[in-house]
């Protein structure tokens, strides 16, 4: 029985609207300047990395791009460690070393958090490779946007895996701009998925504003690679309602592009299909609703009362078993103070 | 005590690849012609026939791609070797070395360090021209989360490549394409050879002035003392074989018993490691000092192909000597 099968759609769509609820909360408070840097919300994409997780079992590895609150959150870091890690406390699921476009979790699979564009792509193709040497069945899921795959090191990443044949999952979450430069103006090709064909490996494009459809479609490829590790591409056509980032008015899209993607919303879809089949009433929504809501106003809560990480402890992750020092040694019984101290007496 | 033996720079290199890829089997190498071709400098050589092409693996020509490969393996605890055929090539791959293995550690809040080894021939060789001549020691140096060795003998070759290869930390072990067939003494094969990093050897003692060196200026520096000998003055030759971290008490000793310093560096003037080690005497023990710091390195331009410019543009012995003369006020 493929894993998709065991994962609760209604606790699915519990999670889609922790997601989007957590984010809500994150540009409120970015306004408010708790949290500092770039912030790049995920609100619209919801059903791409929601569906993938249901694809996959919890020992699979993920990586994605900068856009990676919703990745943490889906597998399974609490909410009060990703808004810890935006406010830059220690609590923080990076304990606030990396900030919002640098989640780690180690313990929940979650591999980064990567905001060089594209350079992580290579860095899912060593996961990948970790596991085919270790003879493990495991299937590495890598996220990346439309902007990613023009970037050298996405091509031989791609190469790479396809020599090798790399139990990996390309997921192009195809939002259709690259910042503000839409793909048109950005790809040579007319569709993203041919880039696969290029490589000599499988594509399918999925509705990524479709639940269902995202992991349905991911199931059929992560059983595939089980079977017989290779890489796939899957290009999720989504839509972000937020600019690229929270300083971004996204002056480049039209209000009736945005509004016809809003009114294909993914939570709104995936509600509607269980609510026709008497799987959710209105009454459970609302509860689950008001439950992701709590919950993500508690986890401001947690952040705002963390404590900020400790300024001893600055020198403590640049290399692993003990620091380099960076203060200096002075000779030993040599100083010229302790010559002179010595010819004076 | 077992007698030591006689062997070459690659051959060390090549001892220690393979005792390590024996010892552990989450070691792997990888890189362009590493193992159907026995490596572009046959580092490499015969450890595809005895580990099996699924731990020496030949790769296209992308070094961001495999290099960026290997820091993702080395997340998730596999401890990967990656040559680049010269690191002038790794410049394509800056972007992973630079940013993706040495910050990994900081931006996971200690979550994942990255036990990974990149390693192969770096410096000027031979009338290579501007593009394959790069000293890239003091651009990885200047990163915070490396580290940087530069064997120049045998012996610190297979000491400090099997140390990289059991560091937990992305290490960088510039070799030279120069050294390879140079020749030196070294412990017999079943002795465990592991030199640390971040330790300074005095190749040669001297009274007079240090000749701070390493990788390819050892050599130099030790054919200069011989010379400087026979005019009377004294060069202790201390060969850094790190550069980060670097092994300060053994410059200051040095320097407290010399008072004199000549820098010898293969790389550039502008933010070379020369630089660096100069600030630091400065600041550190001035008062032992009797004469300003001296520094020859490479000319401030890109290398040219032609021979005798070339000659003209890196340090040498008769630069090297004029250098020791003039902080000796010989």
């Amino acid at each position: 029985m493929p894993a998709a099968e065991q994962r609760d759609e209604v606790e699915m769509l519990w999670l889609m609207l922790l997601i989007r609820r957590f984010e809500e909360r994150a540009s409120q408070q970015y306004q408010a300047q708790k949290i500092g840097g770039f912030c790049h919300l995920y609100i619209g994409q919801e059903a791409v990395v929601t569906g993938a997780v249901a694809a996959t079992r919890f020992d699979d590895y993920v990586i994605t791009a900068y856009r990676d609150h919703a990745h943490a959150l889906a597998r399974g870091t609490s909410a009060n460690a990703c808004m810890a890690e935006l406010f830059g406390k220690d609590t923080g699921c990076s304990r606030g070393l990396g900030g919002s476009m640098h989640f780690f979790d180690k313990e929940h699979h979650m591999y980064g958090g990567h905001a060089i564009v594209g350079a992580h792509v290579p860095l899912a193709c060593g996961l990948a490779f970790a596991c085919k040497y270790r003879n493990e069945d495991r299937v590495t899921l890598c996220f990346f946007g439309d902007g990613a795959i023009n970037q050298g090191a996405f091509h031989e990443a791609l190469n790479l895996a396809a020599l090798f044949k790399l139990p990996v999952i390309f997921i192009c979450e195809n939002n259709l701009f690259a910042m503000g430069t839409s793909v048109e103006r950005s790809t040579s090709l007319k569709q993203i998925i041919d880039r696969a064909e290029g490589y000599d490996i499988p594509g399918c494009v999925v509705d990524g504003m479709n639940f269902r459809h995202v992991r349905d479609t991911l199931s059929e490829v992560v059983a595939s690679i089980r079977k017989d590790p290779h890489p796939a591409f899957v290009e999720a056509r989504t839509y972000r309602y937020r600019g690229h980032s929270m300083s971004d008015p996204a002056s480049y899209r039209t209000k009736e592009q945005l509004e016809k993607y809003r009114l294909d919303d993914p939570i709104t879809r995936l509600r509607a299909q269980l609510t026709r089949e008497g799987k959710l009433t209105n009454e459970k929504f609302d509860e689950l609703d008001k439950e992701a809501k709590r919950i993500a106003l508690e986890a401001v809560k947690f952040a705002e009362e963390s404590e900020e990480p400790p300024l001893e402890k600055l020198y403590d992750y640049t290399y692993a078993n003990g620091a380099v020092k960076a203060a200096p040694s002075l000779p030993k019984n040599n100083s010229a103070a302790e010559k002179k101290a010595a010819a004076a007496s | 005590m077992s007698e030591m033996r006689q062997i070459t720079y690659r051959q060390a290199l090549n001892e220690a690849l393979a005792e390590e890829l024996e010892r552990d089997p989450s070691v792997f190498l990888m890189g362009e012609e590493v193992a159907e071709y026995n490596g572009a400098y046959k580092v490499s050589q015969g450890l595809l026939e005895r580990f099996g092409p699924k731990r020496i693996i030949d790769t296209p020509i992308s070094e961001n791609g495999f290099a960026g490969l290997g820091v993702g393996a080395a997340m998730v605890g596999l401890r990967p070797i990656i040559e680049f055929m010269t690191f002038s090539f790794s410049l394509v791959a800056f972007d992973q070395v630079v940013n993706n293995a040495p910050n990994m550690l900081t931006m996971s809040g200690g979550q994942f360090n990255i036990p990974i080894t990149f390693r192969g021939p770096n410096g000027p060789a031979h009338q290579l021209g501007a593009t394959h001549s790069h000293a890239t020691e003091c651009l990885y140096a200047n990163v915070p989360g490396l580290k940087v060795c530069t064997p120049a003998t045998p012996r610190d070759a297979k000491g400090l490549l099997k140390t990289a290869v059991r560091d937990n930390n992305p290490v960088l072990v510039l070799e030279s394409e120069l050294l390879y067939s140079s020749k030196g003494l070294i412990e017999p094969a079943e002795t465990e050879l592991l030199i640390p990093l971040g330790q300074a050897e005095v190749k040669r003692e001297g009274a007079d002035v240090t000749i701070v060196c390493y990788a390819q200026t050892v050599p130099l520096a030790l054919a200069a003392a011989e010379q400087l000998e026979d005019e009377d003055i004294s060069a202790e030759v201390l060969d850094l074989r790190s550069i980060k971290p670097l092994d300060e008490r053994a410059i200051y000793d040095s320097v407290a018993k010399t008072h004199r310093v000549v820098i010898v560096e293969q790389d550039r003037p502008f933010c070379g490691v020369g630089a660096e080690v100069c600030y630091r005497i400065q600041k550190n023990i001035f008062d032992e000092l009797d004469a300003a710091i001296a520094r020859v390195s490479q000319e401030d331009v890109p290398i040219p192909y032609n021979e005798r410019l070339e000659r003209a543009v890196l340090p040498n012995a008769d630069k090297l000597i004029a250098a020791v003369k003039k902080v000796c006020y010989a």
